[in-house]
């Protein structure tokens, strides 16, 4: 199957992008107090984005400072809050809203039909609830900002010397958006599907958005009571999780990883529906096995609830809890791995179109992979209790948290970038930036591993002579990373100004999204569109946007 | 047919995103429930955190429950119960079309919510006067278990932050009040109201564990 003819380039775009989204209403007012779904998504990916800067210039500070084993640039305190600002900024003001509110934000209604979510209001109060939450985190994060970890673990957290009240309030009001996201796409799913669109039409994206909201909504508020409980510990210090009145600080530890442990799955799921739209974009292939990616989504998110204590196996829970978790710490990585068989099922003798975002698949599935494979292996009781708090574990967590997760929000970014602003980025430095980025993230982490299995505890400002060769080249890599990242953001800025216009549906996609205008409209679609057929079904050959060529066929009637 | 008054409903308070005012109450109702849930999850925590230190310390969980006020608790229970019993009744009375009525049954249920926040500061007086305070604080002379100051950590910060939401329940009331007073509710809608309803009777389904697992429990 081919791509659609290339003439379609050319088409006049005024008299369809005059009514585009962007367009309607160009003031800062216009954005900043808009209703629609698709500007808050956009909003939301500018926040994102920056986070993802901040959270990488500290990264970046971390590593250089770990090029030495001594002393060197910044003192150890310092040290400490970097490594504490790097996770709470990746973790809660990037990971947890990347793709879920920027992307799931402007594609979900798009996918299912709707002109809106349900709660439009609300949506916009998430956007501001997240900033405002940013916002005092970051405020307190100056102003002599926490050094616990991102997971203010008790008693440290409680007895910590540090002004850790803004940044447990930050991340508190945060998850208030986070919540109000998920309720939002759970309503909207439930009950603004297009006359049509069954459950079992959706899109994969939606139905991995769909479990990622079931995570949000049920976990986020155990991690609320939880920071509340730690701030009144902090200022009044009453003693809840403090072993000397009484209190047991890993009542806290099961508290946190009760919400952190599914959090992970909030990052990782819509990672997961990206790639399984992409997949069958790339590969212009019906997906194998459309229902058991579904079902592995809401699997995922069932028995990620049931795993947390993987996490305290030395913390001093009982020989029983520990296998118990370690046993159900598994069904993840089968529920995981029904999911790669189905996307190398679909690949398999599929047209593939090696486009920037299917650079990112590739990426995706090895990093996912090989983060799983050794996620397992953390999951073993006997083998954990080598590698826990070891950079075995820093390099488990980022193959998947920011090798798996960032690749799928990269390949989010650049398959939907025409959808989102209509506009083509350079394809040749794509390629480039993508394998900078791969090497680099290898480059990175792989020492890492080798690192925590000698025994390099994490966290720690300073480390033995010899462990500084690989400390080097886990440096040189991010380095490589950071350079990737640039280049990106140089090529996308260049796309948003001078990019040639894109046709409606550029990469000849079946998904439901491209049954209306890039950049579509502001209420989505011109007219009710019709689903007769399945999402990604490549049997018949993509529906297009009346083009010059054929100006008489309307969205989603032909065929 | 559609009658005149479903029409002007359509035409007061159909969003231009949804197909009709049944769909739009039902994703409301949905929303709401979902809202109930992360709130059961908030107070869950807290309540994960009272059974385990209740099994680490029963002895001393015994002893605190004694200095709890069970008449002045009890009381609180039956106000509480009541203001939601009127809550429905409002609800019932808007979809009958008696405004007035509607009106006064939110305000019986605003005087409930009032008296129980009385209620529970003269409580909350009459523990800061014994020095019944939680952890180190605690500096009652009549109290043997050291833990005991456990049972007061976990009964400060379950009432209180169930007191934060009968505050936030009644901001909700009272502007339902409003609303009913200018006539916004019609049989035909009533979502806002219905939704401040659940709001409110979470609050009370809340307060009923906590009542049996502080005052009751010896």
């Amino acid at each position: 199957m081919s791509q659609p003819a290339p003439s379609s380039a050319q088409h006049p775009s005024g008299a369809h992008h005059a009514d585009s989204y962007l367009t309607d209403g160009t003031t800062v007012m216009s954005w900043l107090n808009t209703r629609d779904h698709k500007r808050v998504g956009v909003m939301f990916l500018i926040c994102v984005i920056a986070m993802l800067f901040m959270g990488g210039v500290f990264a970046m500070l971390i590593r250089l400072k770990l090029l030495f084993p001594g002393a060197a640039f910044i003192d150890a305190l310092t040290y400490n809050r970097l490594f504490t600002l790097h996770g709470v900024v990746m973790v809660f003001f990037f990971l947890i809203p990347a793709i879920p509110s920027a992307f799931g934000n402007f594609l979900v209604p798009l996918m299912i039909g709707a002109r809106d979510v349900a709660f439009p209001r609300l949506n916009l109060l998430s956007l501001y609830i997240y900033l405002a939450g940013a916002g005092l985190a970051l405020w307190g994060m100056i102003h002599g900002a926490a050094d616990t970890g991102w997971t203010f673990y008790a008693p440290y957290s409680t007895t910590s010397p540090e002004k850790l009240f803004p940044v447990l309030l930050g991340v508190f009001i945060v998850g208030f958006s986070s919540i109000v996201t998920g309720i939002n796409f759970i309503v909207t799913i439930h009950t603004m599907r297009a006359p049509g669109l069954t459950w079992w039409k959706m899109p994969l994206f939606v139905w991995g958005i769909y479990g990622t909201s079931i995570i949000q909504v049920l976990a986020t508020p155990v991690l609320g009571i939880l920071l509340l409980s730690i701030a009144v510990e902090h200022a009044l210090g009453w003693g809840l999780f403090d072993p000397a009145r009484g209190g047991d600080p890993l009542l806290m530890q099961h508290l946190f990883w009760f919400y952190s442990h599914p959090a992970v799955y909030i990052m990782i799921l819509p990672g997961m529906g990206v790639i399984s739209e992409t997949v069958c974009a790339s590969a212009h292939k019906n997906p194998f096995g459309y229902r058991a990616i579904a079902y592995s989504s809401i699997g995922i998110a069932f028995v990620g609830f049931f795993t947390w204590g993987h996490h305290m196996f030395v913390a001093g829970q009982s020989t029983f809890s520990n296998g118990l978790f370690a046993v159900l710490s598994m069904f993840v990585g089968i529920f995981t791995a029904i999911k790669t068989f189905n996307w190398v099922g679909t690949l398999y003798k599929g047209a593939i179109a090696f486009k920037t975002f299917f650079a990112y698949i590739c990426g995706f599935l090895y990093f996912l992979v090989f983060g799983g494979m050794t996620g397992i292996a953390l999951a073993t009781v006997s083998l954990d209790v080598h590698w826990h708090d070891t950079y075995f574990v820093v390099a488990h967590f980022h193959f998947i948290m920011v090798g798996a997760a960032l690749m799928a929000f990269l390949a989010a970014l650049h398959y939907w970038w025409p959808k989102m602003f209509g506009s083509r980025y350079h394809e040749g430095w794509g390629l480039v930036a993508a394998v900078l980025i791969m090497l680099g993230f290898n480059a990175t982490f792989i020492p890492q591993f080798l690192l925590g299995n000698n025994g390099m505890p994490r966290r720690y400002y300073t480390y033995p002579e010899h462990f500084r060769a690989l400390n080097v080249a886990s440096t040189a890599g991010a380095s490589l990373l950071a350079f990737g990242f640039i280049i990106i953001a140089v090529y996308l800025a260049v796309a948003l100004r001078y990019g040639r216009r894109t046709e409606q549906n550029p990469w000849g996609s079946k998904g439901f999204e491209w049954l209306t205008d890039s950049p579509p409209p502001t209420h989505n679609f011109h007219e009710d569109p019709q689903y007769p057929e399945d999402p990604h079904d490549y049997r018949t050959p993509p529906l297009t946007q009346p083009s010059a060529a054929h100006p008489e066929v309307e969205v989603g009637h032909a065929v | 047919m559609r009658s005149e008054a479903a029409v002007r409903a359509d035409e007061l308070h159909l969003a231009h995103h949804f197909s009709s005012l049944e769909r739009q109450t039902d994703a409301a109702r949905l929303g709401m429930w979902l809202f109930l849930a992360t709130e059961l999850l908030l107070f869950g925590g807290l309540f994960c955190a009272y059974s385990y230190y209740r099994w680490m310390f029963p002895d001393a969980w015994a002893e605190g429950s004694h200095h709890m006020s069970v008449g002045l608790g009890t009381i609180n229970t039956f106000i509480l119960l009541g203001s939601s019993f009127t809550v429905a009744m409002s609800i019932h009375f808007a979809r009958v079309a008696k405004p007035k009525l509607t009106v006064l049954m939110l305000a019986i249920s605003i005087v409930c919510g009032l008296a129980f926040m009385g209620l529970k500061g003269v409580e909350y007086a009459d523990h800061f006067k014994h020095g019944l305070l939680p952890g180190k604080y605690l500096t009652s002379p009549d109290v043997h278990e050291p833990a005991v100051g456990m049972f007061f950590v976990l009964y400060y910060l379950t009432t209180g932050l169930h007191a934060i939401h009968v505050i936030a329940g009644l901001t909700v009331l009272s502007v339902m009040m409003v609303k009913a007073h200018r006539g916004v509710f019609t049989p035909e809608y009533y979502t806002p109201l219905d939704m401040g309803g659940l709001y409110w009777h979470l609050v009370d389904i809340i307060w009923i564990f906590l009542y049996p697992l502080l005052y009751l429990v010896v």
